[in-house]
């Protein structure tokens, strides 16, 4: 058994950020362990610029990005084995991993920083007439063919999902040649950022296609073409309306699941509607020493994001190592009208610093305001020009809110319009 | 004559109106910084994008390195860089900044590598 202070499972930007501030704040013993050959996660694939405006303040890609954290990692003591599965977490933060040098490792922790991201919704997941051709595959799939492997899956594109990853895709496949017939999107809107519309479809007079998605696919060993219908509000599609697109490439970018099979296994408490782990503003879980952060915890779309919330975890789990983590009175948060979730669930009155809540809305807002209350009393309200179920939000919570609070209180964040 | 165009200059993506006489631009609005009014201003003049792809490399851990312009290319000239990032093979070791193609199609912009290759 190797005795560590803190195991972090995953080391792409949330694993290195948690690792890295719980380094800062004095914990001694620390390993990474990384299930790909390097770090920096699905980074490393991510090519495209637009990374780091908010916490670099500068456009970097994907792989910049890790760069520097990478780097950081390089400097300090922090132990990384990579190519490395973690199996199993046990109730009393045994970490059981696998890889081909060491074979079957445990790794005692004090605490333990679940980062193990997310992975996109397979095609089995949507009920898709039709054989099982080659050519059909996740965009992230065909992102790292091209990417990484250098390779490209094939000459006529239709992507189904209108998500950031199918949009970036989109104008991926187009420089490299291939003919991107069409984006399908299920919803009224786009799940992507709309400077993404702008110049990986509008640039190359890519057509997006709002409620219609695809309903069957041709083709026996190779995909052939799909059939795409029109759907109605209740998204189911409408007879009639069906028409062949020729094709032998379909991506799918229809949502991404956080990662959440070992948090299961040790009991961790699983938010339902973000599928990640229910947290406290510390980034820990129900399940006391285990704190969550990235993509497991919530799907982000900007890793800025995910590396500020990476640090709460890692300070927390450094405060926890160390007998330091502030006990309190919890209170619960909750998303209505609208709001469809909130991260952190839970809330220390007691806490004595300010704090944001992160959440999305489930349906595009134009002019609506974010309303925060509590115990019927407005503690906020904040007129925004768009929201969009695509672009995370945030509101702050200052300490000062937090004073009138007691046990039974229950901060609310709802969008009026 | 009134435009409305969506700033790709970062993430937010605001929602900008740019009110152009005989070819020029009067006033831009909607914007949050300045980035914002620079990309309005340059958009209806002459549009640019950053260009991001990938480019062979001989020894290396894997086949291709990515690469990116190090500055902003003229939007109706990506599929000519397109074209010689394509045609060019490069050597492993490459590290991230190393200048893979100099001078892209004579614009004045280098092609540098975003990821390094420490080789086999």
């Amino acid at each position: 058994m190797l005795n560590y202070d803190l195991v972090v499972v995953g080391g792409g930007p949330a694993g290195m950020a948690a690792a890295l501030k719980a380094k800062e704040e004095g914990v001694e013993k620390i390993v990474i362990l990384e299930r790909a050959e390097t770090l920096g996660g699905i980074l490393e694939q991510c090519i495209h610029t637009g990374f780091g405006l908010h916490y670099f303040g500068e456009e970097l890609s994907g792989p910049e990005y890790a760069g520097r954290f990478i780097e950081q990692v390089e400097k300090t003591d922090i132990d990384v084995f990579t190519d490395t599965m973690v199996l199993n977490i046990s109730g009393d933060n045994v970490v059981t991993a696998v890889n081909n040098n060491e074979g079957l490792m445990q790794f005692k922790a004090i605490a333990v920083v679940l980062a193990m991201g997310c992975r996109e919704r397979p095609r089995g997941a949507l009920s898709i007439a039709g054989s099982r051709p080659a050519g059909i595959m996740t965009a992230g799939t065909a992102q790292k063919y091209v990417n990484i492997d250098g390779y490209m899956p094939g000459k006529k594109v239709v992507i189904l999902g209108s998500g950031d990853i199918g949009l970036i895709m989109a104008r991926r496949m187009t420089l490299e040649g291939a003919e991107v017939k069409v984006v399908c999107e299920l919803m009224p809107y786009s799940g992507g950022l709309t400077r993404n519309i702008v110049q990986c479809l509008d640039d190359f007079g890519i057509p997006l296609r709002l409620s219609c998605t695809v309903v069957k696919t041709h083709g026996k060993d190779r995909l052939e073409g799909v059939t795409v219908a029109k759907v109605d509000d209740k998204l189911q599609p409408i007879p009639g309306t069906e028409e062949y697109i020729e094709c032998d490439t379909l991506l799918l970018s229809v949502g991404l699941i956080p990662e959440n099979e070992l948090s299961k296994d040790v009991g961790v408490e699983l938010d339902r509607v973000t599928s990640g782990p229910v947290v406290d503003e510390y980034r820990e879980t129900l399940h006391p020493g285990i704190f969550a952060c990235g993509n497991v915890l919530q799907v982000h779309d900007l890793v800025d994001y995910v590396t500020e919330e990476s640090q709460i975890a890692g300070k927390g789990a450094a405060d926890y190592i160390f007998g330091k983590k502030k006990g309190g009175t919890f209170i619960n948060t909750k998303g209505i009208n609208g709001v469809r979730y909130i991260v952190p669930q839970r809330v220390n009155i007691e806490g004595e610093e300010n704090l944001k809540l992160y959440f999305r809305v489930g349906q595009v807002y134009k002019g609506a305001k974010v309303v925060v209350e509590c115990d019927g009393k407005i503690l906020s309200s904040k007129k925004k020009v768009k929201l969009a179920p695509g672009e995370m939000e945030n509101v702050t919570i200052t300490t000062e809110m937090l004073k009138d609070m007691n046990k039974d209180s229950e901060i609310i964040v709802r969008v009026e319009e | 004559m009134k435009k409305s165009l969506i700033c790709v200059s970062c993430p937010l993506g605001c929602p900008i109106e740019v009110e152009i006489e005989n070819g020029e631009v009067i006033s831009v609005s909607g914007n949050t910084c300045k980035r914002g009014d620079q990309y309005a201003r340059t958009e209806i003049t002459n549009p640019v994008r950053s260009l991001t792809t990938s480019v062979k490399v001989e020894g290396g851990v894997h086949p291709v390195v990515p690469v990116k312009s190090a500055g902003p290319v003229p939007k109706d000239k990506m599929f000519d860089c397109m074209k010689v990032i394509n045609e060019a093979t490069i050597k492993a070791p490459v590290k991230i900044g190393d200048i893979v193609i100099e001078n892209i199609c004579g614009l004045g912009v280098d092609i540098v590598a975003t990821n390094c290759d420490c080789g086999k």
